[in-house]
């Protein structure tokens, strides 16, 4: 209903600006969510979780995030960590994969920081993604005092004896004009380059599939559906991440020596 | 950016008594009013190019962002339009100043600073309604971490209070705040700088390195801090005044040197290669890991040296290269851009106002890159047509109510220029 309600919306708009290229939403593209190589694989390495990966063998992966782990308030059945399982066991079909998600609604990377070694050294896991950053924008904290707690963070965690993947924030178009993430994804990055460990840029990644027409990002009442189809997407090229990253040759998986 | 120029016009000016204010080479000779003193139309020019560039950036990424300035170096249109801000502020109120006495001058000044302190809240209240709209009409799944931004709307007693004393600043909305400040303290500058140009100077790179070390700042609501530190920013800001109060004449010979063009060259180039691996990732690894552990972050709330030393090498090779007497200056085609550097705080919320309104309807109305760039062009058209509208008003104006006033007519010049300051 909205949808349809939008589109004749932008028709409208179109004939009186005497607009003359057709929109992208008049000609919906068939569902896909592709993403550019580059931003599928990292330079830095994974080497527990390359480690772990062998026939038989066990991955913990351990996902520390804020609300957008989720979809909605809580639902975690549909979001990415439950997806990047999903497709994980699906590839690395020789071994066993374990994804939790361990949720600190309304943390910044400061306040989250200090309890990551314990929480490494309870659930061992052989890679933890800590997503961060948004609570951060959202409340400006200030840029260093972030970077900061990133460090400590990473390098607790890293101590811990476990490899660490940074995740950035949603592309979120429509509150753009309220949450300024430009600094908060530099840090990240610097962050990433300085512990050497991989960043899943997935403001980037979105960001793209809003402009490539695979996702409208902007639509004020899509339901749960689109949050889903997203989520979905996004478990699909973080499992892509982990295994290109880490090198892991999945084929060799199957093959029981 | 151009200001730096005047001086550089040539050697000729340098030497060669002439009645302008530009002439004045020593701290000393505080500048000369005349009754003919052209518009420095570089100033304008650049001054409407930042404002246009401002105004693309605020809105969501798009093609027409890709002729911004911040892809190909450090610095970006802030520099520009607070250096710029700097020059025009002192040329005009130092005017005022060695005119009408420092306190009159003062009052000019603090009657302008509430001037840009009511756009600034105008501003607030036209995000206020945005964000209202948008709180109600948008839900989200995806997004509900993020509408977690919203909330304050749901404390307007403290986040309006908050607004009104410049802690509460939305995104976008941080360029006035600053402005504001530099100019509260610009009588304060103006006094000091007519006496002790250099000290002035000196001082203001004192506090900038003081700010460095001991992380001098502005607090703001809910909590971090201003996103332009005034306590450097004010160094681009002073600088500007000590150029266009004789500085500028001073570094001629540094700025005509060969060895200044290449230094410049340089840097320019360099810092368009490291821009360069931030948008193609995949050269990313040609930059050395050590300079890029030395070099990041890249500071721009405390306006990093980086970016400062980037501004001056655009501004030595734009003074160098763009004459003052540049025909082109005068033709029709830049004339849009002219007339908005003319009337820059008008602009400026303007462009801030296109931009919010932008961003609403690539959202609620109608997406896509194609509306993308008609917005971004409509609101640059709009711009120039309010420029031209603005001018043609102070001009008929200044018919009318010339004889009226008593007061020469390089006061109400003045206030032209002094209208962007």
């Amino acid at each position: 209903m909205t949808l349809l309600h939008r589109t004749r919306w932008r028709h409208v708009a179109l004939l009186t600006l005497l607009a003359c290229g057709p929109a992208r939403a008049e000609d919906p593209a068939p569902q896909s969510c592709d993403v550019p190589a580059y931003l599928l694989t990292s330079e830095s390495s994974l080497p527990k979780v390359k480690a772990a990966a062998k026939p038989g063998g066990t991955l913990n992966i351990l996902v520390i995030g804020s609300r957008s782990a989720v979809i909605g308030l809580s639902d975690q059945s549909g979001a990415f960590p439950n997806r990047l399982q999903a497709y994980l066991a699906e590839r690395l079909s020789g071994m066993t994969v374990n994804v939790a998600l361990e949720l600190q609604v309304k943390k910044t990377a400061e306040e989250m920081a200090p309890t990551l070694e314990k929480l490494v050294g309870d659930k061992k896991p052989d890679l933890v993604i800590w997503q961060t950053g948004t609570v951060d924008a959202m409340r400006q904290v200030d840029g260093e005092d972030f970077r900061n707690a990133l460090d400590e963070g990473v390098a607790a965690m890293k101590t811990a004896g476990t490899d660490v993947i940074l995740m950035n924030l949603q592309y979120s178009p429509r509150t753009e004009s309220m949450i300024s993430g430009s600094a908060y994804l530099d840090n990240m990055r610097v962050v990433a380059q300085q512990h050497d460990i991989p960043l899943f840029d997935r403001f980037a990644i979105m960001r793209q599939w809003n402009e490539n027409g695979d996702f409208d990002l902007f639509s004020p009442a899509p339901g749960t559906a689109l949050a889903k189809r997203v989520h979905d997407c996004l478990g699909r090229a973080l499992s892509t991440f982990v295994v290109e990253t880490a090198h892991i040759k999945t084929e060799d998986l199957r093959i029981q020596r | 950016m151009t200001s730096v120029a005047d001086p550089i016009a040539g050697p000729s000016h340098a030497d060669a008594p002439r009645p302008s204010s530009r002439a004045a080479v020593s701290p000393e000779a505080l500048p000369v009013v005349t009754a003919v003193n052209p518009r420095e139309l570089r100033l304008d020019l650049f001054r409407g190019l930042a404002l246009w560039l401002i105004f693309i950036d605020h809105l969501p990424q798009n093609l027409l962002t890709w002729l911004t300035i911040r892809n190909y170096g450090f610095s970006d249109a802030t520099e520009i339009f607070i250096f710029i801000s700097g020059y025009t502020a002192a040329f005009v109120y130092g005017r005022a100043m060695q005119e009408q006495g420092t306190v009159v001058a003062s009052a000019r000044i603090l009657k302008r600073v509430w001037q840009i302190y009511v756009a600034h809240v105008f501003l607030f209240t036209i995000f206020l309604a945005e964000i209202s709209y948008v709180a109600t009409r948008f839900q989200n799944p995806l997004y509900a971490e993020e509408m977690g931004i919203l909330d304050f709307l749901k404390e307007p007693d403290v986040t309006i209070v908050q607004a009104l004393l410049l802690r509460f600043r939305p995104v976008n909305m941080d360029v006035l705040p600053l402005y504001i400040v530099l100019m509260l303290f610009l009588p304060l500058i103006l006094w000091l700088m007519r006496r002790r140009a250099d000290f002035t100077l000196g001082l203001s790179v004192l506090i900038y390195a003081l700010t460095w070390e001991f992380d001098w700042h502005l607090t703001a609501y809910p909590n971090g801090t201003w996103a332009f530190n005034p306590f450097a920013w004010q160094l681009l800001f002073v600088f500007g005044a000590w150029c266009a109060l004789g500085g500028a004449v001073r570094m001629a010979r540094i700025l005509n040197s060969p060895i200044t063009l290449w230094i410049c060259i340089a840097y320019l180039a360099g810092s368009f290669w490291v821009t360069l691996t931030w948008h193609i990732p995949q050269i990313h690894h040609l930059l050395p890991k050590q300079l890029e552990q030395w070099m990041y972050p890249i500071n721009k709330p405390d306006l990093d040296v980086l970016r400062f030393a980037h501004f001056l090498a655009l501004a030595a090779l734009t003074v160098r290269f763009l004459p003052k007497d540049w025909p082109a200056l005068k033709s029709i085609w830049l004339r849009p851009m002219v007339l908005c550097g003319q009337h820059s705080l008008e602009i400026f919320c303007i462009g801030v106002f296109l931009a919010f309104a932008g961003q609403f309807f690539l959202g609620e109305i109608a997406g896509g890159a194609l509306m993308h760039g008609l917005v971004s062009l409509a609101g640059i058209v709009i711009m120039s047509a309010a420029a031209w509208v603005f001018s043609w008003y102070k001009r008929v104006n200044a018919k009318g109510g010339g004889r009226v006033r008593t007061t020469s007519a390089s006061t109400a010049d003045a206030d032209l220029a002094g209208g962007g300051a």
